[in-house]
């Protein structure tokens, strides 16, 4: 079932490997890394956000005070 | 039942949000699944190729990155097409948080193309109708977001985008009929509708990938247009009330 006869065997694709890995590496990367920059960004705006809405509601206070 | 189940509920960010959070995890795992099962079926059971020896097992990132940077395109030109005719939020949101997604498939499609023609062809690149029109897709993605992100008002920027859009969407039809329409090194399509040039396992290796692909692109896309909600409606109570939620990233 198992087309390959040995690990070297796959990892030299044929003699293919550096087209082949390296086609594989780089989406492997991408498909890694974008996630992470995605849920990090998310958390930096919710961050911002936050500090936003603290400082209107503050401003508010204020204002309502005076 | 008078309280009919109503798709256009899902129109409104403050609905759309929660939905896609609640699916974001089940895309992902179902791209995992379809991953693995389209990995193993292609990189250790398909055999090899008569002609291209083991180098062709990059056709299964090549062909569903490929196929993504097109279909992802032309769901973000649907959204533009919605978003000028109907006036409606969520459409503008949806096309921004698909174009990074679009354009790194682009970028793939492009990068294990080279990768590919190298060792096939021996040039990485050649200036052919098949591989030229993907390099426009490509820019068109990162035009649109240069585009977008230069206008500071959401509303006009997507209005702009949206024309960026549907101007370049007669990009695809080239794209896909170029290996027809001119004489290209680029081989024709391995799939259509009536007959398959391919072995049975490396077909459905293929198309497992393309189905992780798509699943990806969906979680990703999902993932991002949240945020973009948050950032549009931050003036809505809907955005006050979910940021007011205890926890680091948001809810949950």
């Amino acid at each position: 079932m198992i087309h390959w006869t040995s690990f070297s065997d796959f990892l030299a694709m044929g003699g293919y490997g550096l087209y082949v890995w390296g086609s594989f590496g780089a989406t492997a990367l991408i498909m890694a890394v974008e996630p992470i920059v995605v849920a990090r960004n998310r958390k930096t705006t919710i961050a911002r956000l936050r500090r936003q809405l603290r400082a209107d509601a503050r401003a508010e206070n204020r204002n309502a005070t005076e | 039942m008078t309280d009919r189940f109503n798709l256009y509920r899902f129109a409104s960010p403050a609905t759309f949000y929660p939905l896609a959070g609640t699916l974001i995890p089940y895309f992902a795992a179902v791209s995992v699944v379809f991953g693995l099962a389209g990995l193993w079926l292609g990189m250790l059971v398909a055999p090899t190729d008569f002609q291209q020896g083991e180098g062709y097992r990059i056709i299964f990132i090549h062909v569903p990155a490929s196929w993504m940077s097109m279909f992802i395109y032309l769901v973000m030109a649907f959204w533009a097409a919605i978003g000028l005719a109907f006036n409606t939020r969520l459409s503008g949101m949806m096309a921004q948080a698909l174009a990074p997604t679009g354009a790194l498939m682009a970028f793939l499609s492009l990068w294990t193309g080279a990768l590919w023609g190298k060792p096939m062809w021996g040039a990485w690149w050649v200036w052919d109708a098949r591989l030229t029109s993907e390099l426009i897709l490509l820019f068109l993605y990162i035009g649109y977001m240069a585009l977008t992100a230069a206008i500071d008002d959401p509303k006009r920027a997507d209005k702009a985008g949206g024309l960026l859009l549907l101007v370049g969407v007669v990009n695809i039809p080239i794209i896909y009929f170029s290996v027809k329409w001119w004489n290209t090194l680029h081989q024709g399509s391995s799939v259509n509708l009536t007959k398959s040039s391919m072995a049975e396992t490396m077909l459905w290796g293929m198309l497992l990938m393309a189905m992780c692909f798509w699943m990806y692109s969906i979680a990703v896309a999902f993932m991002r247009v949240r945020t973009i909600m948050l950032e549009r409606e931050r003036h809505t109570d809907w955005v006050k009330a979910e940021l007011a939620k205890a926890g680091n990233g948001g809810e949950q």
